[in-house]
């Protein structure tokens, strides 16, 4: 057994840490999540330059022909910097949605945002329950879709999405590009991710993935979402680590830095030891993906119940830690800690995943 | 990145896993359960097997007797230990602590004398580090060792120490200059468990079991030849035992905690009203899941450890982690029990097993560092914070 990235690995990971630093300080972050418009082109035209949006895209659509665990490195990263933008709807849910399809993958390798539009405001919540509301039609050599998606991830912004939808035969997966649907912007939490409904009326669409693959993609799809998810957390529960970490040896009270007072030494402690414990599990998912290994059906779920629920406890015990000023909006910790609700939020909840962890382990077998 | 074992791990699993087939004893597996020491006959016809079979002190250079394999495969075997639930080994103390101790710091007499005994189990060794007094502050300890021409002559008390009541030797940590500054004036000394003046009582813990020692020493003579390393430099010494000590401890606490998940979730099974219970399901899972984030933390600072010689950062969580989950599972296993958890010993489910286990258990956040301890330990030496006094 071996752990340790390669030395390309790693090197990405410098890199990512070094370029979303150096691009995305917490007064811009700021800045961009509220102007209302969470998306900044220019960061993600850098992130296309450097390959990240097509990091695991084949080689002959101009891809990077790498794996998982690549993307990993930069899940974790961009979860460090709370990057505000579209690439986890484009890269953690559209990308393994529309797996296959050479046209889309060469568009996300160029840096076009997509996303998945499945949930529905009666009816699917999960990616794992089938479309209801959401129907598609034949249309003489296409199809036309209608119907309302909620909760889309940066579907505001997006310039296409993968749509699902109950066919006559069963549940499938279409193409729709953004000027075939509107897309309301929701009101959110975290600044950083917007989330949007997208009403389709007889829009043109394109069949990627018919009922009989349907739901071996979708089980695909959320494994590898939930994992990215999994390692965003992980990035969001150091990034806490590290700012209370900062403030407790700096921040003087009664004549000694407070991180000497073992009640506020022990919390941070504690975040460091949930945080690694979380970083292990993140990465054996990270590995699991990619090794479309026969324990992902539980180590991924595990890892994104654990790692988001160690990001939020990281998130709350950094602001006790902080004090007032880890209260106010001025400080970057609440995008973080909106960030955490977010991920652990997203798909299913720590204890849902546990449910699922519990129903494997209870089958008797 | 490759959670697989490679070819020579695999191989070296697959024979482990055939000699264990082979050399078990008979009956084990099918033993009933129940709570109680180990059965010091098992363990000492186990702890010889193993040392024909090559398995004791894998990771030892090759020099002393050891196989000078990686500590991937002391992973491997405590796992595989674990799988079977094998019987304790009779030299815990000596394999893990004294042995190493005496390879990084011992003469070659000593080396020559020592080291093949622990290997085959022959010498059974215990630890007489902690005293009433002196616990978390160890440095404090007061056992005296006083220089009379060629021997130490020790008068004191030690306590916690497991295997003491059949040991034959000790690590001793003792005061040989109460004039010099606390951490200076302590040495350490092999020190033979049979000499005249050495009295052995047992220390009964809350689960009723005696697994614990106290050790009276009375105008015990030392020899001088046996003290380990230079006099006052005792100190230096025994941070290599408790290095060693946390060194591989966490593939053990997470060979122990296998185990310990496994029977959680085959007491669920056999109860029908537990299964059915969404929360209860709930928290079984968060305790596997706990198992497998302190299983790969161990095999991160492994790979840590493999690649730069050192144990990495991350390694220091385990046994925080551990003895926490090992007390919320336990206790989770009472709830399962319901009523019944109020039973013991013979008309208790499993003989008492579980009983044993969750009273047990509240020692795992005291023994080998305190958790209050653990966490100063992470604060200041991991996150390099200030110090708290």
């Amino acid at each position: 057994m071996d752990f340790a990235f390669s030395d390309e690995q790693r090197m990405l990971k410098e890199q990512a840490r070094a370029v979303l630093s150096q691009r995305l300080s917490d007064e811009r972050r700021a800045e961009l999540a509220d102007s209302g418009r969470p998306w900044d082109p220019e960061l993600q035209r850098v992130l296309t330059e450097l390959g990240w949006t097509g990091l695991s895209a084949p080689e002959d659509v101009g891809g990077a022909g790498m794996g998982f665990i690549e993307e990993a490195v930069v899940f974790e990263e961009l979860g460090y910097a709370c990057a505000p933008g579209p690439f986890f709807a484009t890269v953690a849910l559209a990308a393994p949605a529309a797996a296959g399809d050479t046209q889309i993958a060469a568009a996300l390798v160029k840096g076009e945002p997509w996303t998945l539009a499945h949930c529905e405001p009666e009816g699917a919540s999960s990616l794992l329950d089938r479309p209801r509301a959401t129907k598609a039609r034949r249309s003489g050599r296409g199809w036309r879709l209608s119907g309302t998606k909620d909760l889309v991830v940066g579907g505001d912004v997006a310039a296409g999405a993968v749509v699902s939808a109950l066919t006559d035969d069963g549940p499938a997966l279409f193409a729709v590009a953004a000027a075939a649907f509107t897309a309301r912007r929701l009101a959110v939490l975290d600044l950083t991710r917007s989330l949007a409904r997208l009403d389709l009326d007889d829009a043109d669409a394109r069949l990627l993935t018919g009922p009989d693959t349907y739901a071996q993609v979708m089980e695909r799809v959320r494994l590898r979402a939930l994992a990215a998810a999994a390692l965003e957390a992980v990035g969001v529960g150091q990034r806490a680590l590290d700012l209370a970490r900062a403030y407790a040896g700096e921040r003087q009270q009664f004549g000694r830095p407070i991180g000497a007072y073992q009640a506020v030494s022990h919390k941070v402690a504690d975040t460091y030891m949930e945080v690694e414990l979380a970083r292990s599990l993140a990465y054996w998912a990270a590995w699991c993906v990619a090794d479309d290994a026969d324990q992902a059906a539980l180590a991924i779920p595990a890892a994104k119940a654990f790692a988001t629920e160690a990001a939020l406890a990281a998130c709350e015990r950094s602001i006790q830690v902080h004090g007032g000023i880890g209260f106010t909006w001025e400080h970057p910790l609440h995008r973080y800690y909106k960030r955490a609700r977010w991920l652990a939020s997203f798909e299913a909840t720590p204890e849902q995943h546990r449910a699922e962890v519990a129903e494997r382990l209870l089958s008797g077998a | 990145m490759d959670f697989r074992d490679s070819p020579e791990e695999a191989s070296f699993r697959a024979g482990l896993r055939a000699w264990l087939e082979a050399n078990l004893p008979r009956g084990w597996r099918a033993r009933p359960q129940g709570p109680g020491r180990t059965n010091e006959d098992v363990s000492r016809e186990w702890s010889r097997r193993l040392f024909e079979a090559g398995y004791a002190g894998l990771t030892w250079p090759k020099e002393y007797g050891g196989q000078g394999a990686p500590y991937t495969y002391q992973a491997i075997f405590l796992e595989e230990m674990a799988r079977v639930e094998a019987p304790e080994h009779i030299g815990i103390i000596g394999l893990g602590m004294a042995g190493p101790t005496i390879i990084a710091h011992g003469s070659a007499e000593q080396k020559a004398r020592y080291l093949p005994k622990i290997l085959s189990g022959e010498e059974v060794w215990c630890q007489g580090f902690s005293e009433p007094e002196a616990g978390s502050d160890l440095a404090s300890l007061r056992t005296r060792a006083e220089r009379r021409g060629d021997v130490y002559v020790v008068n004191g008390q030690k306590v916690w120490s497991s295997f003491a009541h059949i040991a034959d030797r000790c690590i001793l940590l003792a005061r040989t200059d109460p004039q010099a500054p606390k951490h200076e004036g302590l040495s350490y000394f092999l020190v033979d468990m049979h000499s005249p003046g050495i009295e052995v009582r047992p220390l009964v813990q809350i689960t009723g079991d005696p697994e614990f020692n106290e050790i009276f020493f009375t105008d015990v003579e030392v020899p001088a030849a046996d003290m380990l390393g230079a006099e006052g430099e005792g100190w230096r010494v025994a941070m290599t035992t408790l290095l060693h000590e946390r060194g591989t401890l966490g593939f053990a606490l997470t060979a122990r905690l296998e185990v310990a998940v496994r029977k959680l979730i085959e007491l669920v099974l056999s109860d029908g009203r537990a299964l059915a219970d969404a929360s209860l399901r709930g928290r079984v899972a968060q305790e596997w899941i706990a198992l497998q984030a302190l299983r790969f933390t161990n095999y991160r600072a492994l790979t840590n450890l493999m690649q730069t010689g050192v144990p990495g950062p991350e390694g220091s969580v385990a046994k925080l982690f551990w003895s926490e989950s090992n007390q919320r599972l336990t206790a989770l296993a009472l709830e399962v029990l319901g009523t019944r958890a109020a039973l013991d010993g013979e008309d208790a489910p499993w003989n008492g097993y579980w009983q044993y286990q969750q009273l047990r258990s509240r020692g795992n956040t005291i023994e080998a560092g305190t958790s209050e301890i653990l966490r100063n330990i992470i604060a200041e030496r991991v996150l390099g914070l200030p110090r708290s006094r």
